[in-house]
């Protein structure tokens, strides 16, 4: 059984919030998949909503690609709003 | 069981499915099914606990949940014999498809007992009721996915399916007496979207409801009762 494809799975907290990823688990199908997703990521009222997804399907980013994806942006502080000063007389930024 | 809900047979319905079902702990196919047999197990004896605490305050003299649990004799339980039965062809086997098929007979009829529970003029019972038809529902969810993917998978899946079926569906005539139709409005879709075969009628075992059981009922209340009678009033 351990030929069961992994899905990934996304609980929602409560209504409002964005669905977060929680685990993973196997099943030999999306209806099962949901099914076990409740029964070990909702037994204690974790959730009020549940996404399950291939883990196949998912593209992720390379620990290789670290450095070109994610350093460019150590420097960039124009990126963050507090680099920018308030002109005179904008009263509600 | 019909007119005033027999809390009672209920509870040891549900005592009894409990205890076998705890006999996949550990031993599951997969880690995600062992939880989920687990969670089914606990519900059941949630329900146990309540209908027998129900049944118990209302016996004269009255009877605590452990009491009418740990220090009843065989003929005193009014369980219906398919709860008793081994998961498997023989005293021991645990078979998951076999399992399945035990599950989906049992659900249902739960199901539909809870429903008119928690229909029943009785402000207690149909509280509890109310409570284990969610939990129900779920466990026939279960069941019914399983079924469907075991009778209609590989001719190897499908045969043994076919098999379990036919060896428990005589029991469920006592399990299903006063909501046979009903019970079958909620199993018959499930086993035709499964190419399963709804076997005949023919051979219908009863006595449970009575106190006569199967053999199968004494080992497992023998395994069920030692602690309790060993050290009576043990806690955790």
């Amino acid at each position: 059984m351990s030929a069961e494809p992994l899905w990934e799975v996304f609980v929602r907290p409560r209504r409002g919030l964005a669905h977060t990823h929680v685990g993973s688990l196997h099943a030999p199908d999306a209806a099962m998949a949901l099914r076990h997703a409740r029964d070990l990521y909702t037994r204690r009222q974790e959730g009020v909503s549940l996404w399950v997804v291939p883990a196949a399907e998912i593209t992720a980013s390379s620990p290789d690609e670290k450095d070109p994806f994610f350093d460019p942006a150590a420097d960039k502080i124009y990126r963050h709003p507090t680099f920018y000063e308030l002109p005179e007389g904008v009263a509600h930024l | 069981m019909s007119g005033t809900p027999d809390l009672l047979a209920l509870g040891d319905d549900a005592l009894i499915a409990a205890q076998r079902l705890a006999e996949w702990v550990s031993r599951a196919p997969t880690l995600e099914e062992d939880v989920a047999l687990a969670n089914i197990a606990l519900d059941q004896l949630g329900a146990a606990r309540l209908l027998l605490t129900a049944a118990g305050e209302r016996m004269a003299p009255p009877r605590t949940e452990d009491e009418l649990a740990f220090l009843r004799d065989d003929h005193a339980f009014r369980n219906c014999l398919l709860v008793e039965l081994p998961l498997g062809p023989a005293r021991g086997d645990l078979d998951f498809g076999w399992t399945t098929a035990w599950l989906l007979l049992l659900s249902a009829a739960q199901l539909l007992r809870y429903t008119d529970l928690a229909a029943s003029g009785d402000e207690l019972a149909a509280a509890i009721g109310a409570k284990a038809v969610k939990e129900s529902t779920y466990h026939l969810d279960h069941a019914s996915q399983w079924v469907v993917r075991l009778g209609d998978g590989t001719p190897e899946s499908h045969r043994r399916m076919q098999d379990a079926l036919d060896a428990v569906w005589p029991y469920a005539h006592e399990l299903t007496e006063g909501v046979r139709e009903r019970w079958l409005a909620l199993v018959e879709p499930v086993l035709e979207a499964a190419t399963l075969t709804r076997p005949a009628d023919r051979w219908t075992p009863s006595g449970g409801r009575l106190g006569q059981h199967t053999e199968h009922l004494s080992y497992l209340l023998a395994e069920m009762q030692s602690l309790h009678r060993a050290h009576p009033g043990a806690s955790w």
